[in-house]
């Protein structure tokens, strides 16, 4: 398999990207690891004249705590990245274990946390947890920086909000009250393949009681989604095996997963009831895992 | 990536120096070649293989600065100024390196066809860690297909390369 023929340019920063984006407007695209790109290019899905290569831009691939801020990770950040990042291991684990579930190895060293943000498939492993923390994405255009929920990035399958002079720079998970969070993933193997369904939890426990909780589900619907009615339903409650029982049932009613060739409709739904309540159980006992 | 030709299509061209197993390799490429071709039809490096080419059965797997990638998915003009090993620079001397040793005494070779691949992720796994768990090698070779799905000799052919005792 072949690529049709493309210019390729390596901007030195991220106003210089935005810019030949905003210059070639509809041929233009954003090339980070290339893991999701190149084969829609192969196939013939997209055929961009324009790659705008911001792997190399200076700063994009950094993981840091800031002061007031939270954990920072810069867009170009591979897969992998995230995975051995002491910063992440020690604030979150949830969040490297999660992208630990991603692909296999080689794709991880190559694909990027913005990259699967903005390729916005339904099935991402990143957004669920990242959406759980309550974590928010930097995106810069033309007209300057502007910040927003990850969970306001996407608006349908493969459909993300950012303007084709856009790009995601980097992706702030702030400091929190929450005690725990985690991400369980149901795949058809344990290696490679997509989640069938994708849970994650976060959840603030203060005297046996659920202070805040955070859900959201992956693979579920059209987009990565919040699981809203689940989490008022938690708020404020004593925790019980009926409470999370229960939780995992209205999380089951409220997303509106579809039958394909990878599982029915109805499986989906029972597997959020089931893995909603052990990513609850988790969270609650064992912090960020 | 200022250095380039238009040629009299009017396409790029672009001058990049890449260090394949050792030697620096500079050569002029369309920005749409892939390492995986820049490697077998520019340096006639043909033990890189190609399988599914959208990244999900590993066979095209080199290491790019050491770490294990599949090279139908990356761009020749990304590894411009980076170090690229091959199966053909995984034996530094005229002598097998031990893991490819270890493929052909626990017969993990089968059909060959995977085997480039799998040995880099090998190489890439015992590299970081030297005396991984069975499991560590399932996960380590777990982005790298075989489809005679003989991989209980090549878990084997690594646990060996590792110098631990091979389970029946």
């Amino acid at each position: 398999m072949y690529l049709p023929d493309f210019d390729y340019y390596v901007p030195a920063s991220v106003a210089e990207a935005c810019q030949l984006l905003a210059e070639n407007i509809d041929c233009a695209k954003v090339i980070s690891g290339g893991t999701d790109l190149l084969p829609k290019m192969k196939h013939g899905l997209l055929s961009p004249q324009i790659l705008v290569s911001i792997k190399k831009i200076p700063g994009l691939r950094k993981i840091e705590y800031v002061q007031g801020k939270g954990v920072v990770i810069g867009a170009a950040s591979t897969i992998n990245d995230i995975v051995f990042s002491e910063v992440v291991q020690q604030k979150y684990p949830s969040v490297s274990n999660a992208a630990h579930t991603m692909a296999a190895n080689q794709v991880r060293h190559s694909g990027t946390v913005g990259g699967n943000l903005v390729s916005a498939v339904p099935s991402a492993d990143m957004p669920p947890i990242l959406m759980a923390l309550n974590a928010t994405a930097t995106i810069e255009g033309p007209n300057g920086q502007r910040q927003l929920p990850v969970e306001d990035v996407f608006c349908g399958p493969s459909k993300c909000l950012l303007e084709k002079s856009e790009i995601i720079t980097e992706i702030i998970i702030p400091d929190q009250a929450m005690t725990g969070s985690t991400y369980f993933k149901f795949a058809l193997r344990r290696a490679g393949a997509l989640a069938v369904v994708g849970v994650a939890a976060a959840v603030q426990v203060e005297n046996e009681t659920i202070k805040d909780a955070r859900v959201a589900l992956g693979a579920v619907a059209p987009v990565p989604m919040r699981a809203k009615k689940t989490e008022e339903f938690l708020i404020g409650k004593k925790i019980s095996d009926e409470l999370l029982e229960e939780a995992g049932k209205i999380a089951a009613a409220e997303c509106k997963p579809i039958t394909d060739f990878r599982a029915s409709e109805e499986y989906r739904r029972d597997l959020v009831r089931i893995y909603t309540k052990r990513a609850l159980c988790k969270a609650i006992d064992q912090g960020h895992v | 990536m200022s250095n380039f030709i238009v040629d009299n299509n009017g396409i790029k061209r672009y001058l990049v120096t890449i260090n394949v197993n050792g030697i620096e390799y500079t050569k002029v490429v369309k920005a749409n070649t892939l390492l995986v071709n820049f490697l077998r039809e520019e340096l006639d490096l043909t033990g890189t293989k190609k399988g599914c080419e959208l990244g999900d059965c590993g066979s095209c797997t080199v290491l790019l600065e050491g770490k294990p990638v599949n090279s139908c998915l990356i761009l020749a003009i990304e590894a411009d100024g980076m170090k690229v090993t091959t199966i053909e620079g995984v034996a530094s001397t005229a002598n097998l390196d031990n893991i490819q040793e270890k493929f052909l005494e626990y017969g993990a070779i089968q059909c060959g066809y995977c085997s480039a691949g799998m040995i880099l992720s090998a190489k890439a796994l015992l590299t970081e860690n030297p005396k991984p768990t069975e499991e560590e090698v399932r996960a380590g070779i777990s982005g790298n297909l075989c489809r005679c799905t003989g991989y209980i000799n090549i878990i084997k052919a690594i646990m060996a390369a590792s110098g631990q005792e091979v389970m029946n």
